[in-house]
C-alpha cells in the first residue's frame, strides 16, 4: 500500500513549521513518529498534500526538570519516556503507560506529542495527562500558549489545538504516587479501557480513556472516594459510553468500573 | 527527493518519491529482499529493521524519514560469512519453520537483547508483541532468543 502523492518538508525550527502550516492550511499535516498518520494515509483515510516533518527540530526531544515540573518535549518517543530515569522517578505513571503502548517498534518511533494531537479515543496518554493535571504547550502564529489537559480533548480525534499550532512540550507536575491500569485490545494493543489514578493525600484524580469518544476525568469517582475501591461504581456516571465490535456499552461500562477499582486499589 | 542512508555499513544515495516506504526502497530499489512485507500496516513485524540501533517497522517509515540515518537489515547481521549469534541461536533451537517472520524476529531480538542482556521469558514475550509467527507457536523463538543471550554473553 502506497499513500497518495505528497510533498515532504523537514523543518529545523518551530517557527518554520508554523509558517508552513499557515501557508498550506488544511492541505498540510505535521509528521512526527508517523505511527498514526502513515497507516491512515496508506488507507486513504487521510490525504495531506504536504507533510511537515518536525523530528529535526533540536531540543524538542528533551526531558528536563524545571522546578516542580518535568517538561517533556513533544517529540520524545514512547521508548524514551519509559527508559528516562527522570520520568521513572518523578512521573512514574507516564513511564508505566508508555511501556503499554503498542510494541517495541511502535514505541521506538511514536511520540507523545503525536499521540496527544491525534486524540485517538483508545490511546493511553490522554488518561495520564488528565489524572496528572498536565499542561500541553502549543505554539502557533500568535505565539505560545498553555492548555490544561482538562481543556485539551474535544472529541473523537479532535482537540482544542488550532490549525496553525503544534504541540512543543508537555509539562507534568511531579507525581509521588500514581498508577495506570489497562485492559488491552489483544490484537492492536490499544486500550479497551485505560485508567490512570494519581493520589494526592487522601484524595485521588482519575483519568479514563477508551470508554467514551472523549477521555475524561471521572469526577463522580473522585467525589465519592473514601479510601477504598467502592467509588469505582461511579466510573461512568453521566458518561456517554461508546460501543464497537470489541466491547458494547454494557460490557465496556462494567469493564470501566472494574479497571477504576483496580487502579484505586493498586 | 535525494536521500542518503547508510545501510549495513554502506552508504546508498538515491532519488526517491517521498511516499515510498523504507521497505519498498530496500526491496525494490536496492534489491535487498531479506526484509519482508507481511501486512504492510504495522501489525506483523516482518519488515523490522534497526534505525540508528532501534527496531522499527520499515513499512511504517518513509524512506525520506531515514535520510541520514544508519540502518541495519537482516543482510547486515552476518559478518565475514559467520552468522550473528542470534541467527546461530535460531538455527540451533529451531526458531523457524517457513522462515517468513524470521528476519523481523531476528531484528527485534537484537533490540530486546540490547536493553535486556539477560531477558526472562516474560521480557521476551513482551518484546515480541509486535511480531507475528504463523508457524512455530513462538516457543522455539523464545528459546532461540534465550540461547542467543547465552551466546552473546559468553
Ligand atoms: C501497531 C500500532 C499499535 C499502537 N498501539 C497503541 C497503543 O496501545 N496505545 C496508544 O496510545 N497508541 C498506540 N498506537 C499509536 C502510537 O502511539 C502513535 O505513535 C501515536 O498515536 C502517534 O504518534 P506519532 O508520533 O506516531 O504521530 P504521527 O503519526 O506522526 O501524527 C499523528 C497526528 O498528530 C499530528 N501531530 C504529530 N505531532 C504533532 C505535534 N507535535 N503537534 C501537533 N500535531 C502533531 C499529525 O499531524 C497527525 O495528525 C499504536 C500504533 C500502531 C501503529
Ligand atoms: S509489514 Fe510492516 S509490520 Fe507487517
Ligand atoms: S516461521 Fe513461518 S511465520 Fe514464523
Amino acid at each position: 500500500m502506497i499513500p497518495a502523492k505528497f510533498e515532504y518538508m523537514k523543518v529545523s525550527s518551530v517557527g518554520e513549521a508554523v509558517d508552513l502550516l499557515e501557508k498550506h492550511g488544511f492541505d498540510a499535516k505535521i509528521l512526527s513518529g508517523g505511527h498514526s498518520l502513515l497507516p491512515a494515509m496508506k488507507l486513504r483515510l487521510n490525504r495531506p498534500e504536504v507533510l511537515i516533518d518536525i523530528t529535526g527540530i533540536s531540543g524538542m526531544d528533551s526531558i528536563t526538570e524545571q522546578g516542580d515540573e518535568i517538561v517533556i518535549g513533544a517529540n520524545c518517543t514512547h521508548s524514551q519516556l519509559l527508559r528516562s530515569e527522570l520520568v521513572q522517578k518523578q512521573v512514574n505513571i507516564l513511564a508505566q503507560a508508555a511501556d503499554t503502548v503498542g510494541d517495541v517498534q511502535v514505541r521506538n518511533k511514536g511520540t507523545i506529542g503525536g499521540s496527544l494531537a491525534h486524540a485517538d479515543p483508545s490511546a493511553d496518554y490522554p488518561a495520564v495527562v488528565l489524572a496528572c493535571d498536565a499542561v500541553i504547550v502549543a505554539e502557533g502564529k500568535n505565539g505560545s500558549r498553555e492548555i490544561a489537559a482538562t481543556d485539551f480533548f474535544e472529541g473523537i480525534f479532535t482537540t482544542t489545538l488550532n490549525d496553525d499550532e503544534i504541540i512543543t512540550a508537555i509539562r507534568f507536575p511531579k507525581i509521588a504516587k500514581g498508577n495506570y491500569q489497562k485492559f488491552y485490545q489483544s490484537a492492536s494493543r490499544f486500550a479497551v479501557v485505560g485508567v490512570a489514578v494519581v493520589r494526592d493525600g487522601d484524595s485521588v484524580k482519575v483519568g479514563v480513556t477508551g470508554v467514551s469518544d472523549t477521555p475524561y476525568r471521572a469526577t463522580a469517582v473522585e467525589e465519592a472516594y473514601a479510601g477504598n475501591g467502592d467509588a469505582a461504581e461511579h466510573a461512568v456516571d453521566d458518561i456517554e459510553v461508546m460501543s464497537d465490535h470489541f466491547a458494547d456499552v454494557e460490557y465496556r461500562s462494567h469493564l470501566a468500573k472494574v479497571m477504576v477499582k483496580r487502579a484505586l486499589e493498586a | 527527493m535525494k536521500i542518503s542512508i547508510r545501510i549495513n555499513g554502506k552508504k546508498h544515495t538515491d532519488e526517491v518519491e517521498p511516499r515510498i516506504s523504507l521497505t519498498h526502497y530496500l526491496r525494490e530499489t536496492l534489491d535487498m529482499t531479506g526484509t519482508h512485507i507481511g501486512c504492510d500496516t504495522s501489525a506483523c513485524g516482518a519488515c523490522t529493521v534497526t534505525l540508528n540501533g532501534d527496531a522499527v517497522k520499515s513499512c511504517t517509515l518513509l524512506a525520506v524519514q531515514a535520510d541520514g540515518a544508519e540502518v541495519t537489515t537482516i543482510e547486515g547481521m552476518a559478518k565475514n560469512g559467520e552468522m550473528h549469534p542470534i541467527q546461530q541461536a535460531f538455527k540451533e533451537k529451531h526458531g523457524l519453520q517457513c522462515g517468513f517472520c524470521t528476519p523481523g524476529m531476528v531484528m527485534v531480538a537484537a533490540d530486546i537483547l540490547k536493553h535486556t542482556p539477560n531477558p526472562s521469558e516474560e521480557d521476551i514475550r513482551h518484546g515480541l508483541k509486535g511480531n507475528f509467527c504463523r508457524c512455530t507457536g513462538y516457543h522455539n523463538i523464545i528459546k532461540s532468543i534465550q540461547h542467543a543471550a547465552e551466546l552473546i554473553n559468553k
